[in-house]
Order: C-alpha cells, then sequence, then structure tokens
C-alpha cells in the first residue's frame, strides 16, 4: 500500500483498484451491521466457505457491508450486477442462493421480498422503501465494505478533500458551508457554515475539530448505522472541517453501546492515517490532522455539545452555559466546532457535488436530505434517507408501507425526548425543521417513532419524562426538580390518581422549564407532554376523569376480557398464564378472572383469534 | 485484583488525567466491574483526587462498583422497544429471576439491566443476554430465552 501526496495519486490509485476488480463478474453484498443482529455472521461465514468449496472466489466477490436500511427484513442480501434483493437470509439457504442464482441464473422466489399488492419483487431498486429514497448521504451504507478504505476511495472517496486542501482556501470551503445552507443534524439545525466561520475567526493557534456520535435518543440509530457503513465519510468531513477553522486535532465522541461503530471508525481512521490522509502533511499539502475516539459511558446528557466536551476532558459530562459559546471556549478551553457526523457526512457530499447541487435539494429553509430511522408500528422499519420536505405520509405509507397489523395510524414521535408527537391531522405536512417546530415537535436526530391505537400518549409522555428524569445530571433545579414534579404529576394520570388541573400544571412547569433551564436536556423536556396535551387532550381527560386507558397500557386504568363470540377454546392462553387466572373447557369460551390477572399480557400477545379486548 | 494488567492500561494512556473515562472502561473489561481497591490504586498511581474518580464512577451508567452476574441480561427500553412492550418482558424477566433491575441473582448467574437504546430499534423490542440479540421478544418467550444459560455453569 502506497501513501497518496497529491490528487494524481488518488486518481492512480483509483485506477488501480478499478482494474484489480474487473475479473469479478458476480458481487455479493451482505450486511453485516445491523443485521448481526439477526446472526447475518453466520450466514457470512456460510457464503465464504461455500464460495471457497465450490472453487468460485476468482469470479464472486463477497462484500461485507453496512446497513441496507430495510433492517426489518434482515439478513439481507444483494446480489449484483442483477440487483437481485433477498430477505430474511438463514445460513442453510446459502448453497441453494449458489446453485440457483450465482450458477443458475435463476431467482429464488421464497427468498423475495413480498410486495402485499403485486406479489414478489426481484431488484432491489424496485422495492417501494428504496424507490422513495434519496440515498445521498448515507448512499454508500450496505453498498461498500466500511473496513476498506479501497472500497471507499473508488466511489469517489477523499475526491471532496483533494480538491478542498488543493484549490481552496479555508475562507472559501467556510463560504461554501454557508452557501450551502447545510444546517446542524444533530437536532438544534443551526447553519454549520456559522459555527464554522465564528470558530475560524476565533482568536488562539490550537482549535479543535469535534463529531458527536453519543446517539442517545431512544429509538434512533441513524448515527450508528453511518458511523458502521460508511465512516470514511464523517472522516472525509471533519477533516474538511479541521482545514476551515484551522485545527490539528479532532475526536469523535462515539456511544460505548455502539461498538461495531467505534471498530470500525477505528480501523477507518488507521487506514486514513497509512495512506497519507490523516495525520501530518495529508495528501501531500501542509496541513495535518490527527484523529481520536472517545468512548461514551452511558450519559445522555453527553450528548450536548459543553457536556460532551467536558467529559472528553476526563470529568462528569455536565453542561455549562452559554455563553461562552464553544466556538470561542469550547474544550480544554480553546474555540472547537462540535457537529453531529451526519453533518459532517453531509460536508462530504457538499464539497463532492458542490454547493449549489445541494441546495438544489431540501426546502427554503432545511437544505439537502435527511436521515430518519423509521420504527414502531410501521411495516417497513429501518434506516431511510429522503429529501428535506417530503410529506410524513410519503415516508409513513409509501416508503414504510403503512401501519402493521391492519391498525391504524394515530401520531408520530420525532426528535426523541425533546421532540412531541404529531398526530394525522398532520400527515401530510413537509417534513424540515421549521414545520416540524411549528407543529410541536423538533426536528432532532431523526427518529421518527410511528404509533397505532395500542399506543397510550399519555403513557408516550410519561415515558419520556422518565427518562429525562433519569438522565438529567442535577446540576440546575428547574431541571432537577422540574422533571421530578412532572414525572409525579403524570406517574399520578397513569395509574389512576389524575386530578382536575394536572394538565394546566403540567403545562405550566414545561413551559418554566423551557424558559429557565440551563441546557437542552431541561429545555426542552416540557415538548412531549405540551405536544400530547395539544392533540390528544381527549386521552389525558380519559385518564384523569374517567380513569380509563383504551390503548390498554395503563395498567390500572384496564382490564382484559375474552370475546366469548371469537375464543375458540383453544386453550393457549390458560396454559401460559403465569398467575392462572384464565379458566374454561376445551373448546369452549374462556374466562379472566379480573381479581389475579395482573396484566402481563402473555394472553393478548398470544391469541391467534384475537378474542383478547381491553375494556 | 491483577494490578499488572492495571499498569498496562495506565501506561498506554500515559496516566493522563483527561484519559481516565477510558482507562476506567478499559479497567472495568478486566472484570466486568471496578473494586474499590482498584479505585484507589488508580488515584495513587495517577495522583488523581479519588473524589473525582469516585464522581465518574458513578455519574456514567456504564461503571459498576459492584460484581456482575456471569451473564447480563440488557432489556432495551427505548421509545420503539417501550412501544412494543419492554416494560412487559422487563416485568415477566423480574418475576422469573425474582430480582429487581441493577441487581444479580443470588447465585450470581444473572445481572439484570435496563439500557436506554441498543440502536436495534427495527427489531423491537429487543433484550440483549451477553452478546446476543434477541428481538421482537413477548412476555411469553422470556422463559425459553432465560432456559439458553440457566444451564450454563461455568466460571
Amino acid at each position: 500500500m502506497k501513501r497518496i501526496n497529491s490528487q494524481t495519486d488518488l486518481e492512480n490509485i483509483r485506477d488501480t483498484i478499478l482494474r484489480q476488480r474487473d475479473i469479478f463478474t458476480k458481487n455479493i453484498r451482505i450486511c453485516n451491521t445491523g443485521c448481526r443482529a439477526r446472526k447475518s455472521l453466520k450466514v457470512s461465514v456460510a457464503l465464504s466457505q461455500e464460495i471457497k468449496a465450490r472453487e468460485l472466489a476468482d469470479t464472486v466477490a463477497i462484500k461485507e457491508t453496512g446497513c441496507h436500511g430495510f433492517c426489518e427484513l434482515g439478513p439481507i442480501l444483494v446480489i449484483e450486477p442483477e440487483n437481485i434483493f433477498y430477505c430474511r437470509v438463514k445460513a442453510e439457504d446459502i448453497p441453494e442462493i449458489i446453485s440457483e442464482t450465482i450458477l443458475g441464473g435463476r431467482v429464488i422466489k421464497r427468498l423475495l421480498w413480498q410486495d402485499p399488492q403485486s406479489g414478489p419483487v426481484t431488484c432491489e431498486r424496485d422495492l417501494p422503501f428504496y424507490r422513495e429514497q434519496k440515498k445521498h448521504v448515507s448512499g454508500n451504507c450496505g453498498k461498500i465494505d466500511p473496513t476498506n478504505i479501497e472500497d471507499y476511495i473508488v466511489n469517489n472517496g477523499y475526491a471532496a478533500l483533494s480538491k478542498v486542501l488543493t484549490t481552496m482556501s479555508s475562507n472559501k470551503v467556510v463560504d461554501t458551508v454557508i452557501s450551502s445552507g447545510l444546517r446542524g443534524r444533530g437536532g438544534g439545525g443551526f447553519p454549520a457554515g456559522i459555527k464554522w466561520r465564528i470558530c475560524a475567526s476565533a482568536p488562539g493557534d490550537v482549535k479543535y475539530i469535534i463529531a458527536n456520535g453519543d446517539e442517545g435518543d431512544p429509538g434512533a440509530f441513524m448515527d450508528r448505522s453511518l458511523m458502521e457503513g460508511d465512516p470514511h465519510s464523517i472522516i472525509e468531513g471533519m477533516i474538511i472541517g479541521a482545514f476551515a477553522i484551522g485545527a490539528s486535532k479532532g475526536f469523535l465522541y462515539v456511544r460505548e453501546e455502539y461498538p461495531i461503530a467505534i471498530e470500525h471508525l477505528t480501523i477507518a481512521i488507521r487506514q486514513a492515517e497509512e495512506y497519507g490522509l490523516l495525520g501530518d502533511n495529508i495528501l501531500g499539502t501542509d496541513f495535518s490532522l490527527s484523529l481520536g475516539i472517545n468512548k461514551g459511558a452511558g450519559a445522555f446528557v453527553c450528548g450536548e455539545e459543553t457536556a460532551l466536551m467536558v467529559s472528553i476532558e476526563g470529568k462528569s459530562g455536565t453542561p455549562r452555559s452559554r455563553p461562552p459559546y464553544p466556538a470561542f471556549e469550547g474544550l480544554f478551553g480553546k474555540p472547537s466546532v462540535l457537529n453531529n457526523v451526519e453533518s459532517f457526512a453531509n460536508i462530504t457530499q457538499i464539497f463532492r457535488n458542490g454547493a449549489a447541487w445541494y441546495s438544489d435539494i431540501g426546502t427554503q429553509g432545511s437544505k439537502g436530505t435527511k436521515i430518519f430511522s423509521l420504527v414502531g408500528k410501521v411495516k417497513n422499519t429501518g434506516m431511510v434517507e429522503v429529501e428535506m420536505g417530503t410529506t410524513l405520509r410519503k415516508i409513513i405509507f409509501d416508503i414504510g408501507g403503512g401501519i402493521r397489523n391492519s391498525r391504524n395510524f394515530k401520531a408520530v414521535q420525532t426528535g426523541g425526548p425533546s421532540g412531541g408527537c404529531i398526530p394525522i391531522s398532520k400527515i401530510d405536512m413537509p417534513v424540515d425543521y421549521d414545520s416540524l417546530r411549528e407543529a410541536g415537535a423538533i426536528m432532532g436526530s431523526g427518529g421518527m417513532i410511528v404509533m397505532d391505537e395500542t399506543s397510550c400518549m399519555v403513557d408516550v409522555a410519561r415515558y419520556f419524562l422518565n427518562f429525562l428524569l433519569f438522565e438529567s445530571c442535577g446540576k440546575c433545579v428547574p431541571c432537577r426538580e422540574g422533571l421530578k414534579q412532572m414525572h409525579t404529576i403524570m406517574t399520578n394520570i397513569c395509574e389512576g390518581r389524575g386530578e382536575e388541573g394536572d394538565m394546566e400544571l403540567l403545562s405550566e412547569l414545561a413551559r418554566f422549564m423551557t424558559t429557565a433551564s440551563l441546557c437542552g436536556l431541561g429545555g426542552t423536556a416540557g415538548n412531549p407532554v405540551l405536544s400530547t396535551i395539544r392533540y390528544f387532550k381527549n386521552e389525558y381527560e380519559a385518564h384523569i376523569f374517567d380513569k380509563k386507558c383504551s390503548a390498554g397500557v395503563c395498567k390500572n386504568l384496564f382490564a382484559y376480557e375474552i370475546d366469548e363470540n371469537l375464543c375458540n377454546g383453544c386453550t393457549l392462553c390458560a396454559v401460559k398464564c403465569p398467575e392462572g387466572a384464565v379458566s374454561g373447557v376445551k373448546k369452549k369460551p374462556h374466562t379472566i378472572d379480573i381479581e389475579n390477572c395482573i396484566k402481563c399480557g402473555i394472553c393478548f400477545s398470544l391469541c391467534k383469534q384475537e378474542a383478547i379486548k381491553v375494556v | 485484583m491483577d494490578f499488572e494488567q492495571i499498569d498496562q492500561v495506565l501506561q498506554k494512556y500515559k496516566y493522563r488525567h483527561s484519559n481516565i473515562i477510558s482507562i476506567m472502561q478499559d479497567v472495568q473489561g478486566l472484570k466486568n466491574y471496578i473494586p474499590e481497591e482498584v479505585i484507589r490504586y488508580i488515584s495513587e498511581k495517577m495522583e488523581l483526587n479519588l473524589a473525582r474518580i469516585y464522581d465518574i464512577a458513578t455519574f456514567y451508567k456504564t461503571f459498576s462498583l459492584v460484581p456482575r452476574g456471569l451473564h447480563t441480561i440488557k432489556v432495551c427500553c427505548g421509545t420503539a422497544c417501550h412501544l412494543g412492550g419492554s416494560d412487559r418482558n422487563l416485568d415477566q424477566i423480574k418475576r422469573s429471576l425474582q430480582i429487581e433491575e441493577g441487581e444479580t441473582t443470588a447465585d450470581r448467574q444473572f445481572s439484570l439491566e435496563t439500557v436506554n437504546c441498543l440502536g436495534t430499534c427495527a427489531l423491537a423490542p429487543v433484550v440483549m443476554v451477553e452478546e446476543d440479540y434477541y428481538d421482537e421478544v413477548k412476555p411469553g418467550r422470556v422463559e425459553k430465552i432465560l432456559l439458553n444459560y440457566r444451564s450454563d455453569t461455568e466460571g
């Protein structure tokens, strides 16, 4: 392997790699990050063994990639050049895939995705899940081997960096980011270029560039997928950022709960150093940058920028008041720029394709694309990337395929514990920073959790308060005490002790915390409560006044009952009930003894007749 | 406790105070918890205030000052898992093992923890035992999952 010392070197190495790869007639891409939870490693091992055993290693390439996006269907395997998409692949399927598809050229129908309307779909690109997406930032995920820098280089990797370092001044770089219109992908949506400009012009020789990969929002895994599936795109963006602000040292702060992301970033940094793309005299220029990785240690508040910096300094991560802003006084007291990892991957896109190309995508106030983790009660769960301004309906119904189990859409939660719940009446709303804020939610990092009628909106609000209560660092009183009080009121409501005036008190506390809290954690903590009171007031009223939870979530406020017209007496519920609360004769309708029922939900989840009802 | 291994960790991070979190993560990796004697040892060797190390050990959720069981169960309580019924799975595990979250069974076989989000939301609700993921878990499946580890008496 050779150190790359110039733009010409980079182009030459790309040509060489391409020539070496000409020999392969087939390329099998298999997800080995997200799909590991579905035992994709076994599939991968079986695949390598079979290829070897049949002496196909010279013609068939195996690519262990990052996330393909359609996680619901994992493990996913795609065969190129035909673009055949196989899902839920098991190790036992491999010999058949090799003989039938690779050697025989025949498609195995049972491994294809089934469109509920039109039947099996052969090609990945024809799946509605992918067809409606715009995969720019996550375009390499699922395509390249994230542990092999050559794969990234072949796909135009580091070309943007090369252009920046050889043809642009740092001022020009900042101008380009400003004109692209990129807003920070971490949640707040602050214009990235403005932040860079402030830091670039701040006095001082020592500056830092920091990537936030501490994806703490529950229900969000876009950053994980990006770090695992295309680590170099983040690193390339960081190097460009470091050049723009004049930093020679940078840090990636990544959650400890993401071991694969840490592993892939570590490999990527080492490979970039070996190729002369990190370290001293990058690409033969005067510019140098070293990057290190810090593992988060399980504190949600460390996703907040000042807390994150304190954590890198080796202290307990509590935020501090701003100003001074980190762009003036950040890590170790030096001017620092901190962006989300997805923002850095966007930077790479901007310099690869140009600011004009970038700002043509999206809406007036929100440029580019956004990656979401589409999860919850939607049929097609996974990682999706869409143009800013795409409607919620398109994301949830066209890409997501609608709601599971023929149930109805109730709400979508965006922005994690800082966000809000958006009801059906806003389903045609374009998804961008400003529309979401207007609707009482926020873009956040990109979690999009879909809910149906079995989700209780009061419980969802209580869930987020509980989460934040636990994660609040306790430094400032409004957050520490406000959350405690709100959580107490909310728990009372959910457990049947709600009183008149609770909603008003909750709203007042939420608004107070917004104004008085030290950081975003407390400052946005009221959003889930305010947005659910705004759109789902009737559910609060049912909990407080009627003591009813129609979704069947709040245990004190509902009971299970067996519909005798639907029950066929299969006895499954009676056998599985841990409390022996179900009784009845075989092939005759059963009954539940409400006194003994602990509402564990086992019978409800097992009944194939859907005879168990929430009353 | 093998203090030589701890010395190696300290050397790897050059005794730098700003590296204390990484040092403690590596040290915890040795025994899956950090004994008090080790905290005292690190404090002395690094010339770093004991209170600061204790502060970090109790602020960050990852650190444990008490021994954990042979198998650590992590019940993901992220939003998608919560909607999918992770609370009920958690209740069922608690009933089965007769412990609360954060506790270890008397026979030191299982420790029960909850995590904010494992980032496998598309497969919710998720329970992790050691390095094994179990996806779309229902309360009725809990017993079967635990059975995979119950007979395991090594260690």
